[in-house]
């Protein structure tokens, strides 16, 4: 798995919790909270359906690296790879 | 054989609880909800009698935005629960009133657009606008959602915006009366809830009411995997080494949670828990309770004159008293619904409908002999009503009488029966306990005294709850 598919998969997630945002133009490396309405309640959705899509699990203490698309495949990928 | 054993058991099949066990079946939580009743809905509900359709509860659901306002509790509980938008099939009101004085001489119209509120305000006291707008900001920008805030008196903030006793009466009517559980006063948390629900965001409802909010949330929890026992109820919380550790059900029988989320209100959960804990429940047992009043025309509203207003806020004295009735029910203030008056575009209800809501003493109601409780019943209505229609345009009492097909009406003790609230308590306890912690470690307050007020608010309850106390602790190392 590549970042860019790794941001793919974070995109497919936050337009099925938030279908009502716009999310053709987002910034990658531009906080999405900053681009996007979303409120924790968002972000610990993102967090639930990681688990539950595909097995990834985020540690509360790690809430914070998904703050932008880029910090989240930086977070990420490895845990895709470490699964695959 | 049923299941025993699940990740979370829900007390209550309202619209905290369904809105709970849709976010933790969603995440493949194994949960199941305990309802005592064979009708879903809890405090907001329908039934038919005659064939006819009724809704208890909601006149209309509050905080409403138009399509594309984001950031609001509907969106949120929308986004949380993913329910499209149209699934609810919410048509916006046409106008509602403040009505203040023995013919309602002081009125304030509010709708959906909040820029006609503050207009009137401006309007009808000019004195008192600066510190109006004062307020509308405080209240915009206060943290109305934080699950520790400190405690504040609603009239003493209120009162340091606004110095006219009938204008801080008139914007308190309506906070009040559709959703404090606290006499007299509010807590501020609270106040800014219901003020945001009912005037910055708005009314609305779907034409068939409520129950296409509640069908929406049963398939949403049965197609999310959610399992519902309907007719029983939990009548005892087991407690062992400060957890609920098991659950007796209304058959006798056992099951255990790993979490357990009570929606049935505070004192009422704790005379759950074995040993009962009666004087937590005693300390923090609501005490106001309400009559409402229906009557169906086969005549449409608007042909009266009473086509504009979807509720009035009605108030016929020097001051508004928001308290436990003296007499059996207290007529001098109260809430009419005209729910032919949303706007449901080409589409009308088909037939007329007047609900009358009053404030009503619970304890000179449920002890009544059945025969002096049909009595007073009668009798209430007919002054309930008689209040009522002076805030309206008049109309004859014989061409209401002609027009009028049927009567409804509920008491604090029909309240009792069906929501087990004691004192019939709509809005259950005066405290409320906002982050929902109880006394054992896995049992968990959601709903009511939870303290998010309005439905929309008891369903963003379940869901907070539900993230907080078990979606977000499971990522917790």
């Amino acid at each position: 798995m590549t970042k860019d598919d790794c941001k793919k998969l974070v995109i497919d997630i936050i337009s099925d919790i938030a279908p009502d945002e716009d999310l053709s133009a987002i910034k990658p490396e531009i906080r999405l909270r900053d681009q996007l309405q979303l409120d924790s309640m968002d972000f610990l959705d993102i967090v639930m359906e990681l688990r539950k899509r595909h097995g990834i699990e985020v540690p509360e203490a790690d809430y914070s690296h998904l703050a932008s698309l880029e910090s989240c495949a930086e977070y990420l990928t490895p845990k895709f790879a470490a699964k695959a | 054989m049923k299941d025993s054993h699940y990740d979370v058991a829900i007390i209550g099949a309202g619209m905290s609880g369904l809105a709970a066990g849709i976010r933790l079946a969603h995440f493949g939580q194994k949960v199941c909800i305990f309802e005592r009743h064979n009708a879903p809905g809890g405090l907001n509900s329908f039934y038919s009698m005659a064939g006819r359709k009724y809704d208890v509860g909601l006149h209309a659901m509050t905080n409403y935005v138009a399509p594309g306002v984001k950031g609001t509790p509907l969106v949120k509980l929308l986004r949380q629960l993913r329910i499209e938008r149209e699934e609810f099939a919410l048509c916006p009101q046409k106008q509602s009133r403040i009505a203040f004085g023995p013919r309602g001489e002081t009125t304030l119209k509010f709708t959906n657009d909040f820029a006609v509120l503050d207009a009137e305000v401006a309007a009808k006291f000019p004195a008192q606008a600066a510190g109006w707008r004062r307020l509308v900001a405080l209240v915009r920008t206060y943290d109305d959602v934080s699950l520790d805030a400190k405690p504040l008196s609603a009239r003493e903030v209120v009162a340091q915006h606004i110095s006219n006793p009938l204008l801080a009466d008139m914007i308190f009517c309506p906070v009040m009366y559709y959703g404090s559980a606290q006499e007299r006063d509010m807590e501020f948390g609270q106040f800014v809830i219901m003020f945001k629900a009912l005037f910055l965001e708005g009314f609305a409802r779907p034409l068939e009411g409520v129950r296409v909010i509640i069908r929406v949330l049963l398939d949403k929890f049965r197609s999310a995997g959610g399992e519902r026992r309907m007719k029983c109820g939990v009548q005892r919380i087991t407690e062992e080494q400060g957890r609920a550790a098991r659950l007796v059900l209304d058959d006798g029988s056992e099951v255990t949670a790993k979490h357990v989320i009570s929606s049935v209100g505070y004192p009422e959960t704790m005379r759950l828990c074995g040993p009962v804990h009666t004087a937590e429940a005693d300390a923090n047992t609501g005490a106001l309770s309400f009559i409402e009043t229906i009557s169906v025309f086969n005549r449409q509203p608007a042909e009266w004159g009473w086509g504009d207003d979807t509720i009035i806020f009605f108030n016929d004295s020097d001051r508004f008293e928001y308290a436990q009735a003296r007499e059996q029910v207290d007529t001098r203030s109260g809430v009419i619904c005209l729910p032919n008056n949303f706007d449901f575009g080409s589409d009308r209800l088909p037939e007329g409908i007047f609900r009358v809501t009053c404030l009503a003493s619970y304890e000179r109601w449920a002890h009544l002999p059945e025969e002096q409780y049909q009595a007073d019943k009668q009798q209430w209505f007919e002054a309930a009503v008689r209040s009522a229609r002076r805030f309206l345009p008049g109309v004859d009492d014989t061409v209401l009488a002609a027009a009028q097909v049927a009567t409804d009406m509920f008491t604090p003790r029909t309240i009792k029966k069906f929501t087990g609230h004691l004192n019939g308590a709509i809005y259950g306890a005066p405290r409320k306990i906002r982050n929902g912690r109880t006394h054992l470690q896995n049992l968990y307050l959601c709903g009511t005294d939870q303290g998010f007020l309005g439905i929309v608010g008891a369903m963003l309850s379940g869901i907070s709850m539900a993230n907080y106390h078990v979606l977000q602790s499971s990522t917790r190392g």
